[in-house]
């Protein structure tokens, strides 16, 4: 028996891995200590698990611990990046660069930055949702200071060419920041090879905990930041508050096993998302949004015309999947990423992004594949556009009466 | 096996089995991001209310007043920076036994053109009514001041003051971190704009805390991002933790009378016990939260002493956790004036409602033997 609704949200959250959530139970209970507190056990135990965790974080990512800052999510890692690398530098310029698809917690700091003086520039995005390294060239003037370009795009999974922006970054000295947010366990990273200064993380995309991110910050050219957080001093003064021993734990340990199944991992799940892909795209005039080469292999984002898209919401309440970003979607404006793939609002709103993650079977895909099948059919049948659209006419020439 | 005895609570508390009762379920199957619109992001959703409602509750607040934060250190920048964010540059008044969290933001905002001014306390760490007139005077647009120290236990009159500040027409702001779950704690009676509140000090899980927020003072967000909390904090809410907050609060409050009164019965043990040993207690004369005491055995070093306590299977503090680090004597003594050899010498014993008094006998027993040893050493070496 299938539990429903089938779970296909994972890039709004995960949940926990059981082996994690077993890892992380010690320190809910008996090693509850401070990871401050240098005078007893108590807080050496912490300390050390926390050092532990940290050293599984830089693994994942071929870096040096000392290079890993814990926060509270990704959304604060972006805010201490940008916030940080923007103010540190103010003094060499006050110019910022990011892209028209980023994920809210950086769009939103960005302008933050500009509310307070600096200068921003959104760069537009290809159909597929791809940056054109010709428009971010263009784009970089002498006072730029910092680039924020994504890894992976939240809602239609595409990988940004994060080696060739580094590349560019690096020669034009400009601080390079990166949200991998989406990128862990599902993309190799080596940070040993990327020219990235800055990149952001979070547990709770990667089957750990909630609360819980990290920022890494390059050593080597160093790379300075203001704190955005200030108090006791802890996490080298970049970042202060007690540390939460058991979500940290939680996240080295996610990140291990990311490290050590990524590979199988990815394959399974592709294999599941080709097989959600071709049930979904026999369903005629259905179109899939980015790139499908340089996607991530659990993702896949789907428009499905002349079907009104709170209607499909509503018809599909048997699975848990997104029709924005789960950030967004407490509002009905269109998706700001598909209309900036050049998705018109209709498409845009009738559009669900399927997210399949370590605990998918292939009886939900199937299930969910018949789902779609069934529910968008009958929608259709109800629909006067879709009859217009059989009967051969141009929806686009229609002039519709005002009422 | 060896199980050393905690007597460092207000560094951090071992968690209540009741909240993690409540919390396993959101390690399990329950995991849904709480801005989904689908079941499991509702169920999230539902949780992270009744845990606003329940936190709320604890403080006399409004469910809507109520703004979690990932701990009592992010609320207190949240407020200083946020509402100086908003503001015309003026003067900022902190007291001079704040913890790093206030102390740091507010020398911050020197840098944006704001005076930041310490208000002075006197001998037993209470604040200095003439230091106050002094600032109050210049008419602060922001003044914060604790509820209760984390090194001394010591209570301020925060209503006085509150009233006080808002007669002058500024924002008051008060940190009780330290003082929720051991006294009574009502935003209202208090009288202040905001307070900031912490998990982790009330059996409640690392990872969570709140700024509970007077919705006329308009404070600019310190992290930004997909609007959470009313746009005042971004970023995915850490669901676990903000349940096992609300239900700290519920069983904190549930019977703080009691409570207060079983940790007061044990520092008194305590105490009396200390003062046998010739310890000096810092603040003895002022109110105090029932669990602290803060004091110094003249002549013994507070680090080496509390490494040897360690040994012996009892952990205390030497100073405030976040600041353990630091060799420095406690800035709360020398604000009080206490001199610095012997801040040096000073130990924090923070009590804890799974404390009993076998706890405190082994711990004073344990004590009398190191300081015989020490004493020992000290004339040898003369």
């Amino acid at each position: 028996m299938l539990k429903l609704p089938i779970y296909l949200d994972y890039s709004a959250t995960t949940p926990v891995d059981p082996r994690v959530a077993e890892k992380m139970i010690p320190y809910l209970t008996e090693l509850f200590g401070n990871p401050a507190s240098r005078s007893h056990s108590f807080g050496w135990t912490a300390e050390k698990a926390v050092e532990d965790a940290r050293e599984e974080v830089a693994r994942l990512v071929n870096a040096d611990p000392k290079e890993i800052i814990w926060t509270s999510g990704a959304t604060e890692s972006n805010n201490l990046a940008i916030k940080g690398a923007a103010q540190f530098y103010s003094g060499k310029g006050k110019h910022v660069i990011t892209v028209k698809t980023e994920h809210k917690a950086v769009l939103d700091t960005v302008r933050e930055l500009e509310r307070v003086g600096f200068e921003a520039t959104y760069l537009d995005v290809k159909e597929d949702g791809l940056l054109d390294l010709d428009v971010l060239k263009a784009a970089i003037r002498p006072d730029t200071t910092v680039i924020s370009v994504m890894f992976v795009n939240n809602e239609i999974g595409v990988i940004q060419p994060i080696a060739e922006i580094g590349e560019i970054c690096r020669e034009k000295g400009i601080i390079f920041h990166v949200d991998a947010a989406q990128a862990t366990g599902k993309i190799d990273i080596d940070l040993s090879k990327l020219k990235v200064d800055l990149m952001s993380f979070c547990a709770h995309k990667t089957y750990g905990p909630k609360g819980i991110g990290a920022l890494y910050v390059r050593r080597k050219p160093r790379v300075r930041l203001e704190a955005q957080m200030h108090g006791g001093g802890h996490e080298r003064g970049l970042r202060s508050g007690t540390l939460a021993t058991h979500q940290i734990v939680g996240m080295g340990e996610a990140f291990r096993i990311a490290r050590l199944e990524m590979a199988e991992e990815n394959q399974r799940v592709g294999a599941l998302r080709d097989r959600l892909l071709a049930g979904l795209t026999a369903i005629e005039e259905t179109f899939v949004n980015g790139d499908m080469v340089h996607r991530v292999p659990h993702n896949l984002n789907v428009s499905f015309a002349y079907v009104e898209g709170e209607s499909l919401i509503m018809a599909i309440k048997d699975i848990a999947v997104s029709s924005g970003s789960a950030c967004t979607s407490a509002s009905l404006e269109p998706s700001y990423v598909l209309r900036a793939l050049g998705r018109n609002d209709e498409l845009a709103h009738s559009s669900i992004r399927f997210t399949i993650g370590r605990f998918t079977t292939v009886e939900e895909i199937d299930f969910t594949i018949d789902l779609l099948q069934r529910k968008v059919g009958k929608l259709r049948e109800l629909s006067p556009l879709w009859d217009m659209f059989k009967e051969g006419i141009d929806l686009d020439t229609v002039q519709w009466a005002a009422h | 096996m060896f199980a050393p005895v905690y007597l460092d609570h207000n560094a951090t508390t071992p968690l209540d089995p009741a909240v993690r009762e409540a919390m396993l379920p959101w390690l399990g199957e329950r995991f849904g991001n709480a801005s989904s619109r689908h079941e499991y992001g509702r169920a999230a959703r539902k949780a992270i209310d009744e845990a606003r409602a329940q936190v709320a509750a604890a403080v006399g607040a409004h469910p809507t007043e109520v703004v979690f934060t990932s701990g009592g250190s992010e609320a207190n920048n949240l407020f200083i920076k946020g509402a100086a964010a908003m503001l015309k540059p003026g003067l900022l008044a902190i007291s001079a036994v704040e913890h790093p969290c206030v102390r740091e933001p507010a020398r911050q905002l020197r840098k944006s053109g704001w005076r930041c001014e310490e208000i002075g306390v006197d001998a037993a760490g209470r604040i200095d009514p003439r230091s106050f007139e002094v600032l109050l005077a210049d008419r602060p647009a922001l003044v914060s001041v604790m509820l209760a120290n984390n090194e001394t236990g010591v209570i301020q009159d925060v209503v006085a003051l509150a009233s006080a500040v808002k007669a002058k027409g500024g924002w008051m702001h008060c940190d009780a971190v330290q003082a929720l779950g051991k006294m009574k704690v009502d935003f209202r009676a208090l009288g202040v704009h905001a307070l900031t509140l912490s998990s982790h000090k009330i059996g409640g899980p690392l990872g969570a805390g709140a700024l509970i927020l007077d919705k006329r003072v308009e404070v600019a967000p310190l992290v930004a991002g997909g609007g959470q909390e009313r746009k005042l904090r971004s970023g995915t809410e850490n669901v676990m933790a903000i349940v096992g907050f609300g239900k700290a609060c519920e069983r904190a409050m549930a019977d703080i009378e009691l409570r207060a009164a079983r940790l007061a019965a044990l520092r008194q043990r305590l105490e009396a016990g200390l003062a046998q040993s010739g310890a000096r207690i810092f603040s003895a004369d002022a109110p105090r939260l029932p669990n602290t005491t803060f004091f110094a055995i003249d002549g013994v070093d507070g680090e080496t002493l509390v490494g040897k306590l360690d040994r012996a299977g009892f952990a205390v503090a030497s100073g405030s956790a976040c600041s353990s680090a630091d060799p420095e004597p406690s800035h709360t003594l020398l604000a009080m004036g206490v001199e610095a050899g012997l801040a040096r010498a000073a130990l924090r014993v923070s009590l804890g409602v799974g404390n009993t008094e076998q706890d405190v006998d082994g711990f004073l027993q344990a004590l009398g033997e190191n300081l015989a040893s020490l004493r020992t050493l000290a004339a040898m070496a003369v």
